[in-house]
């Protein structure tokens, strides 16, 4: 790691959270006080470093501190105890196009919101076309920007906000502004940006796009540094505990759930119940799906459900139980039960069957297995040409229209 | 000197929020700036209506100037106490009224306060400007005081700022400041020597006599600032002539004092600000 472009020095955050705010004076003269509350901690003694010339990526969930965090090093909040250091220019792009004034010119604004980021006005004059290109909005730059669309407005605060050209950037949930061709300008500003060797500290719920484009990541939960290191590895961390008791058996079989009910297994049958031939399922015919599972205590009210995957996992179908209106009292030890699908409409190929059992209201999962069984599906006749679905259509001429046979 | 540093880097955007201000508040009208003349001319015409012709307020005379226009001797009253509730006002709401800039951007908050004093500074001296024009015509002989009329200006821009940040932070942490404000903004339009001389206070004063040991209702009723800043600028615009040294002096102490004290409760309070709005 070369010298850090960022230094948080053992940073924490207080919050006050109200429960009454006399933010008018007869309600603080009457109640004798400000206010009544409690002080939450959205940074707990946080300590790292982000290196120069890296993308810094901040994980966590709502409300983990990561927003805060950002806010502090844009110095939009004060730190209560800690010391944040940058070295070089800063820009923040936690909202775009704040400070435009509707009534002036995308002109004038252009110089108004660059100087609010700290431009200098030979700056703005020297960058003015490329801002203006960026943006796409040349034809309207002398219109006031109360006229402009949404998506202009947006692009324009974006483009000059990018244009401050900063040593530091710090973007939050920005990218996904504009259309597709806009966010894939401002992909490559960002490539660019990175290969100039400045240092981008980034938070974004599109956590795949974290990992391709980020060197380093923090992952912060409740106000607290849990991981920090190279993106890859923290992101993936991160994404694993988003999901309680996720675990891949021996088979290789992802599964997750708290454990009171698991499933044992899962088979595909004809419908007398007896295993298909080959274990090969012919388009359109029955199939009965057949759940032997253990509930390791009594639960009331359990919910099974099936999910259907394409091999490219494409989720195609899903049922609860409950939802078909299918009651279950309670389960307790070892049990099986049987779905009857009385016809399969797919199309020949291989499809994954997943299985879950959870609570009546399906918020507490027992257990999941991703891929409980296969279902291997044959085509029948007439052929089909692709898709998913096989949906045996029949042709007609109608008789006001002559077909040649 | 923090705050001179502070600006003097800021500038830009200073200037740029000025032109935001001035440029903004007239777009698309057809008389642009001219607005702004209405509301004190209008002002003047139903003060004068009312003080001049039905309350029969008569102030001396010019001296040296020999002028006797109620209508004009208003007005040099009148322009600084309009500047000074439009920026008061148009402070006040700067951070409530930028919440997003402020929650979103870092910059320099004071620049918000600043150069919504400096845009209305642009109107009071575009205002001055007409009144220096009528003064001429009149006959008086304003010409020679116009730098000592910038100067006073200046320091009740000082004066005006400082209240005005003090009034911006206060509105954030309670919003009645802004309610309060027009209850006492109106309470001091009457405590200010606007529409009457301040000689009718003195007989008043001289009539009662003095309340508690050798204080006068008449030196209480100086303690309000702006009623010495109008003071001057009547002495200068009006009579065409120097002020009272004692009334000079205190302009450039409140001035001065109000912006010094203005500043720091701003610097002691503006981290808290994206928190608390």
């Amino acid at each position: 790691m070369s010298t850090p472009a960022v230094v948080v020095d053992n940073v924490s955050k207080k919050f006050r959270v109200y429960h009454e705010r006399n933010q008018s004076i007869k309600s603080a003269v009457m109640r004798r006080r400000l206010s009544v509350h409690d002080d939450f901690w959205a940074l707990k003694n946080v300590s790292l470093e982000i290196p120069a010339a890296s993308t810094f990526a901040l994980v966590g969930d709502n409300g983990s501190g990561k927003s805060t965090l950002l806010k502090c090093l844009a110095k939009i909040l004060y730190p209560n105890s800690g010391k944040i250091t940058t070295h070089g220019r800063m820009a923040v792009l936690l909202e775009v196009g704040s400070g435009f004034h509707p009534e002036l010119s995308g002109r004038e604004n252009i110089f108004l919101n660059a100087s609010i980021l700290g431009m200098t006005r030979k700056e703005v004059e020297r960058k003015f076309d490329e801002i203006v290109a960026f943006s796409g909005v040349e034809e309207f730059i002398d219109q006031p920007v109360k006229n402009y669309s949404s998506g202009m407005y947006v692009r324009l605060g974006f483009s000059v906000a990018i244009n401050v050209d900063p040593e530091v950037l710090i973007v939050d949930e920005v990218l996904a502004v504009g259309d597709a061709a806009f966010q894939e300008k401002c992909a490559e500003k960002f490539a660019q940006f990175r290969r100039e060797g400045r240092t981008v500290v980034v938070v974004s719920h599109s956590l795949g796009q974290l990992q391709n484009m980020s060197d380093y990541a923090a992952w912060l939960e409740h106000g607290e540094l849990k991981e920090v290191g190279p993106a890859d590895a923290v992101i993936e961390k991160y994404l694993d505990s988003t999901r309680a008791g996720i675990r891949t058996t021996e088979d290789g079989n992802v599964r997750w759930g708290s454990g009171e009910a698991v499933v044992d297994a899962v088979e595909v049958l004809d419908p007398q119940g007896r295993p298909y031939e080959h274990g090969v399922v012919p388009t359109g015919s029955g199939v009965v799906l057949r759940m032997q599972f253990t509930a390791h205590h009594r639960i009331e009210h359990p919910v099974f459900s099936y999910v259907i995957e394409a091999g490219d996992g494409t989720r195609l179908w899903s049922v609860e139980s409950s939802e078909m209106g299918y009651e279950i009292d309670n389960v307790d030890g070892a049990g099986v039960l049987e779905l009857d699908l009385p016809q399969i409409p797919l199309a020949a190929g291989e499809y994954i069957v997943g299985a879950g059992i959870s609570d009546s209201e399906t918020r507490q999962q027992y257990d999941y297995v991703r891929s409980a069984a296969r279902l291997h599906v044959a085509g029948g006749a007439p052929q089909e040409s692709g898709g998913y679905l096989s949906l045996p259509g029949r042709w007609a001429n109608s008789p006001t229209c002559s077909v040649g046979r | 000197m923090s705050i001179v540093s502070e600006l003097v880097d800021s500038r830009e955007l200073v200037l740029n929020l000025v032109r935001r201000e001035v440029k903004g508040k007239y777009k698309a009208t057809a008389l642009g700036q001219l607005w702004s003349l209405a509301n004190p001319l209008t002002a003047m015409v139903i003060y004068t209506v009312v003080f001049a012709f039905i309350f029969r307020i008569q102030p001396e005379p010019g001296d040296p100037s020999g002028l006797d226009v109620f209508a004009v001797w208003l007005l040099c009253a009148l322009l600084p106490w309009t500047f000074f509730t439009n920026v008061v006002n148009g402070g006040m709401i700067s951070f409530v009224g930028n919440e997003n800039l402020v929650k979103k951007v870092y910059f320099p908050r004071v620049a918000l306060v600043v150069s919504n004093a400096i845009a209305w500074l642009y109107t009071w001296a575009i205002e001055m400007l007409v009144l220096l024009v009528v003064l001429l015509v009149l006959g008086a002989n304003p010409l020679p005081w116009i730098p000592v009329v910038l100067v006073a200006m200046v320091f009740m821009w000082l004066f005006t700022t400082g209240i005005s940040m003090m009034l911006s932070i206060a509105n954030v942490y309670f919003r009645d400041t802004h309610h309060i404000m027009t209850v006492v903004l109106q309470l001091m339009f009457y405590l200010t020597p606007i529409v009457y001389p301040v000689s009718l206070v003195a007989e008043q004063s001289d009539r009662i006599g003095p309340l508690f040991g050798s204080i006068t209702v008449l030196d209480l009723y100086q303690l309000n600032p702006i009623g010495q800043f109008v003071e001057v600028f009547r002495n200068l615009l009006y009579d065409n002539r120097w002020p009272d040294l004692s009334t000079s002096m205190a302009c450039v102490a409140w001035g001065i004092g109000t912006f010094a004290v203005g500043y720091w409760v701003f610097k002691r309070h503006e981290k808290g600000l994206a928190e608390a709005l």
